[in-house]
């Protein structure tokens, strides 16, 4: 045995194995620096005011309950619309034109759809119906997270139904299901988890978009749930009061930034348990 | 004795002197091709009614291609297609107009590996059936008792029909899977070495099974296990590089085979 290429192998795994847990830690640090400083402002600004009042003018006390209504219901809007299209979508894709070449094509445009920046789905929905509607409204910030939430969707139901084994469609075939049935309630059944995890993770994901609500639904200081007019949003609000050289404001925004951490932490935290279900099913 | 006189069997083979055979489905010059890949090279072959008829050979001779032509499973997949004359009681099989899930009800067909549906033990079972029958609770319930029983499973299943179908052994799955197919009430079971991911008990239990259901089915079973060949089937074809080499009564073909290369095989010289 040659000793100094053992010795040699051993040093150049040590100095690897340092150099990645160097980067790791480097890393994390920031993030658990990010994580503590929104913690520690946004607690301090929590309390029952922050969801039972409207968002202040400057120097009076107040709340945010209209841009946290507004995101819940742009948000429920947005996935009510893009979830049925992406599963369909994904469904094309997975079970009838898995060797087609229109979903090779479909899924190359996709993939670019889901790395596309949101600013520029922000100013399409602003080109398509703000310009054309005349006014800023919460339907044209819903269909601005649709068009964001669709991809996701497009994806993981496409993912989730390409890991259902062929296995259990032949099975399905040899009792003599159509194809219809075997997707309805065998494949949307195995992948069930999977697919749910994934509509989560849409809204995790547009629960913090800022750029596309800019062109869209705006803002609005005063309490409204007409889907024609402007409204408030959880992002836009933290991105106005950040800005703001006002103190109680900037305090606000902390507080929703938290609130939008928390929920999304939920949101993959129930993402993952389902995921974790799936796998020991 | 040369392939091609053998690969058209004639309706000679008799188990008892006075019983006569009758093909439940009929294979004559079948080719098969995966894209431009010859699988398997005009192929004729009967499956006798109420009898077992095992397909064996090596990995790769095709004998998994052909069981799979019998329910045209081979549709799901593109690029596959399958020339020649197969027919089910005098129906071409091949036909483009063959409604495929009528054929498939028939014609029923069991896993190498258990696939039982992700839903309930019950579910598993009267899934099928309502697919293609109406029918009310007690009628359902006692269809699928039956085919639980059928399936020897139905003492281990009894008290947690509502348990989930993956919550199964591996055996047991297996016969869950066996009883799913029984209880469309095909006329046709095929096999697609349905135990070789079981052990020797489960295995066991299996073997039995076919041979109560060939009383009212007819069997095809792909296996690379030779002695399980010997012990379930009554004919036996042995299939070599997408041949036909030689198709025959069991007992004759493990005692006095006529092909040089089937004697090679199920002596174990190759394969």
């Amino acid at each position: 045995m040659d000793t100094a290429l053992y010795a040699k192998r051993r040093r150049r795994n040590v100095t690897t194995m340092a150099l990645a847990y160097g980067a790791t830690g480097f890393g994390l640090s920031w993030l658990v620096l990010i994580l503590a400083v929104l913690l520690w402002e946004g607690f301090s600004g929590l309390s029952l005011a922050v969801f039972t009042e409207m968002t202040p003018p400057p120097g009076s006390a107040g709340g945010l309950l209209n841009p946290i209504v507004g995101s819940l219901v742009m948000t429920i809007i947005a996935v009510l619309i893009g979830t049925p299209l992406g599963m369909l979508a994904g469904t094309y894709m997975a079970e009838y034109g898995r060797y087609d070449k229109l979903t090779m094509v479909v899924r190359f445009i996709n993939d670019i759809l889901l790395s596309a920046p949101s600013i520029v789905v922000g100013l399409f929905v602003y080109e398509v119906m703000v310009a054309q509607m005349g006014h800023f409204s919460g339907w044209a910030g819903a269909v601005s997270l649709a068009v964001i939430v669709v991809p996701v969707v497009v994806r993981t139901t496409e993912d989730m139904l390409t890991l259902v084994p062929d296995t259990l469609r032949e099975a399905a075939a040899s009792i003599g299901l159509p194809r219809s049935l075997m997707i309805q309630k065998v494949a949307y059944r195995a992948a069930r988890a999977g697919m749910i995890t994934g509509v989560l993770l849409a809204v995790a994901r547009i629960s913090g978009e800022t750029a596309p609500l800019l062109f869209t639904a705006l803002n609005n200081q005063f309490w409204s749930l007409n889907l024609n007019a402007p409204v408030s949003s959880l992002p836009v609000v933290i991105f106005q009061f950040a800005l703001s050289p006002y103190k109680d404001w900037q305090k606000l925004a902390w507080t929703g930034a938290l609130i939008i951490t928390l929920a999304v932490l939920a949101l993959s935290i129930v993402a993952r348990i389902l995921t974790a279900q799936r796998k020991t099913s | 004795m040369s392939v091609a006189a053998i690969t058209v069997p004639t309706v000679t083979h008799s188990l008892s002197k006075d019983e006569e055979l009758t093909e439940k489905i009929s294979v004559r010059n079948l080719d098969f091709f995966y894209g431009d890949h010859r699988a398997l090279k005009s192929i004729s072959v009967p499956l006798y009614r109420g009898k077992v008829t095992a397909f064996i050979g090596p990995s790769g001779c095709g004998k998994s291609t052909l069981l799979r032509i019998l329910n045209r499973m081979y549709d799901l997949y593109p690029n596959q297609r399958a020339t020649g004359h197969v027919t089910l009681d005098s129906a071409d099989i091949l036909a483009p107009s063959q409604d495929l899930n009528l054929l498939r009800a028939k014609v029923g067909m069991v896993f190498q590996k258990p696939t039982p549906f992700p839903m309930t033990i019950f579910e598993n079972i009267a899934f099928g059936i309502r697919l293609y029958e109406r029918l009310s609770k007690s009628e359902l319930d006692d269809r699928v008792r039956h085919a639980l029983e059928r399936a020897a499973l139905w003492d281990e299943v009894k008290d947690k029909l509502g348990a989930n179908g993956l919550s199964l052994s591996g055996g047991q799955q297996q016969r869950l899977c066996i009883a799913r197919t029984v209880a469309v009430r095909p006329e046709v079971i095929l096999f697609d070495e349905p135990c070789s991911a079981l052990d020797p008990i489960s295995t066991a239990k299996i073997e039995e099974l076919i041979d109560e259901l060939k009383d009212d089915y007819t069997i095809a079973i792909v296996t690379h296990n030779m002695q399980q060949a010997a012990r379930v089937s009554d004919f036996t074809a042995f299939m070599y590089l997408g041949e036909l080499v030689e198709f025959g009564e069991t007992t004759r073909i493990f005692t006095t085979p006529n092909d040089r290369r089937t004697q090679d095989y199920i002596t174990g010289r190759f394969g």
